[in-house]
């Protein structure tokens, strides 16, 4: 059934990045003698991401999406399967081999306040890429690329002197996203960068997403549990549970007819600011399993209101239903809506 | 959206942060106190020996064993005439260097050590980390000795032999500071953008392991004084005729009865810096502590 996942993700026209039957797992437990368990972060994913695509990926909590955020960016060394980037096969180089591929692909991280350096000024954070992988400019063309990466995310130069903690979560958010840009990556990966922040600020980094996009043409894999947010930004969408991604699909393909009852859940969860408006909720029983020990067959069908006897048999490949659109469920007759 | 409304007034700055911390400080009494007392001590060891008419080692048999303050001889004079007062600051300045240059020493060894094993972690933290459990279970003040014994004795080899005791605390310190930042974010974003564990270590983790160092290195002064007049007490250390508190010490010990000004004098000297170095380390402690921050 790997085989087939392999072929069957779906494969636009020459990609920037793909992941073929990708398999993070983590020891836990065990000792000197005793084998541990292993937990199956992210198991069997296949995907590929065209120049300038984004790609949201959604999914609960411990779904996996940062964990495979961060071995596609190589922040950890998947335990199987194959990233290819720009044709090159990352998966098994070490630091020294990644080093110049870095420039090429940056990560936007969740946490404004983790994720910079509360000791360096704003200059230094932002500059420290140029530092490392252009040492040959000197201090006014770092500072004249500073100051332009800057104005892209809305801040200014003026505000190079500062530290991090002279600014609101926003605005650290920016210098995030500032520094990943600073050496014009062709792919970024950006792990729920709203998702940390007040709501009235979320719609301004999601915007200014927006238009990095628009100017740069860089493509994104996109990581996020609000379905909203994600229908504003992506081309397409990858849901995921337990580790694997159960449907893919184009934003609008998705949002029109959802073809897992997992994605439906999602969508039925999402808020409508209309109270007269009365909906069906689907309540989801019970939490994610444990990604130690899987149900067998379907994951998602202990909680599954269309589940069949034969969800138990086996793990369901994912199949084409329509042009692009790719489900793991085994039931065809489903007519699933989304109230959103 | 425009970057003027994004960015309202600031008001806080990083002089706050020090601010806070100095307001910390100065609430501590002791170790107000102990820095007072350490820079007299440092400018008196500098200067004081130009000023009073007295050469430490102009022998004058005819007032040996003066009592303090007799004819000029402020805290007395020893059993062959030298003024006390003199040889005491001439001695504070070897203790004071020795245990100040013990401390640039350890610290660095330390921090580097420290730093290396949080950082890399695996086999190499193991090794490390036992390297230091072991220097620690031996007892220093024999390894001190031995040493002592072995190497002649000089302000430069005692200082190494200091130092090489007395690393371990700011080692385990600066450890477990880099493990727990090793896995933040900022980390990992610079490891995203390819730098070198170099850059890492000691342009992104160091300034952020600065205070717990800052207090190891304080606390590892009294150590080191502390240290000096040890070895130099029981005849390993300062060679007389130059004068450190320790051999002062020493010296006096067979005139406790008759001379006890001999003994009181380097024995406070070597109480109040020791103490002194301590309150300042607990005074840095409270104040550089992230936690009473209020973020």
């Amino acid at each position: 059934m790997t085989a087939t996942a392999a072929i069957a993700a779906p494969v636009p026209e020459s990609p920037l990045i793909e992941v073929r039957e990708l398999r993070q797992w983590f020891p836990v437990g065990g000792g000197l003698l005793r084998r541990g368990d292993v937990v199956r972060a992210v198991d069997d994913v296949s995907f590929s991401i065209a120049k300038g695509e984004v790609l949201g990926l959604v999914g609960e909590s411990g779904s996996g999406k940062s964990t495979l955020g961060r071995a596609i960016l190589r922040m950890s060394t998947p335990t199987s399967g194959q990233i290819l980037f720009e044709g090159r096969d990352v998966t098994k180089l070490g630091r020294r081999a990644l080093r110049p591929l870095r420039p090429r692909m940056q990560f936007i991280f969740q946490d404004p306040f983790a994720s910079l350096n509360p000791r360096m000024t704003v200059r230094q954070i932002v500059g420290a890429p140029l530092l490392i992988q252009r040492p040959e400019l000197d201090g006014a063309a770092r500072d004249a690329r500073i100051g332009e990466v800057l104005r892209t995310v809305g801040l200014s130069l003026h505000y190079a002197g500062r530290y991090p903690h002279e600014f609101s979560g926003g605005q650290r958010q920016r210098i995030g996203i500032a520094r990943a840009l600073i050496l014009e990556p062709a792919f970024l990966v950006a792990d729920e960068p709203v998702s940390a922040l007040d709501v009235s600020i979320q719609a301004q980094i999601v915007n200014l997403l927006i238009d990095i996009r628009k100017e740069l043409g860089v493509a994104m894999l996109f990581i996020s549990h609000d379905l909203a947010v994600v229908g504003h930004l992506c081309d397409r969408v990858a849901v995921m549970y337990l580790g694997r991604i159960v449907e893919i699909a184009p934003t609008r393909a998705l949002f029109r007819r959802p073809r897992h009852p997992y994605t439906e859940a999602l969508f039925s969860a999402v808020p409508v600011p209309d109270p007269t408006i009365r909906r069906e909720r689907i309540i989801l029983k019970g939490d994610i399993p444990s990604p130690l020990a899987p149900p067998s067959g379907c994951a998602f069908r202990g909680r599954c209101r269309y589940a069949l006897p034969e969800c138990a048999s086996a793990v369901p490949p994912l199949r084409q239903v329509d042009g692009g659109h790719w489900t793991r469920c085994i039931r065809d007759d489903l007519k699933l809506g989304r109230s959103l | 959206m425009t970057t003027a409304a994004a960015l309202a007034p600031l008001e806080r700055d990083l002089a706050t942060t020090g601010n806070r911390a100095w307001r910390r400080f100065r609430r501590h009494r002791l170790a107000l106190f102990g820095i007072v007392a350490i820079v007299l001590m440092v400018l008196a060891s500098i200067v004081g020996p130009w000023l009073i008419p007295f050469d430490q080692l102009k022998i004058d048999i005819r007032h040996r064993f003066a009592p303090p303050p007799w004819g000029g001889h402020l805290f007395g004079t020893d059993q062959l005439g030298r003024d006390l007062l003199v040889r005491l600051l001439m001695a504070g300045r070897i203790s004071l260097a020795i245990g100040f240059l013990a401390m640039i020493v350890s610290t660095a060894f330390g921090t580097l050590v420290g730093i290396t094993a949080g950082y890399y972690g695996g086999a190499i933290r193991i090794v490390l980390m036992r390297f230091v459990d072991a220097m620690l279970c031996f007892p220093s003040i024999f390894l001190l000795l031995i040493l002592a014994a072995f190497i002649q004795p000089s302000v430069t080899t005692i200082t190494l032999i200091i130092a090489a005791t007395s690393w371990m605390e700011v080692a385990r310190v600066v450890e477990a500071q880099v493990r727990s930042l090793r896995e933040r974010d900022f980390i990992l974003a610079a490891e995203m953008i390819g730098a070198p564990g170099r850059y890492v270590m000691f342009r992104e983790l160091l300034p952020n392991a600065i205070g717990p160092i800052v207090v190891a290195a304080t606390l590892t002064v009294a150590r080191a004084v502390l240290m000096e007049a040890y070895v130099s007490f029981l005849g390993y250390g300062i060679q007389a005729p130059m004068a450190s508190w320790g051999n002062m010490l020493n010296n006096a010990q067979q005139y406790l009865g008759s001379a006890p000004w001999l003994a009181i004098f380097p024995g406070l000297m070597i109480t109040l810096s020791v103490a002194s170095f301590n309150f300042v380390g607990d005074g840095l402690r409270d104040a550089l502590d992230a936690r009473f921050d209020v973020k």
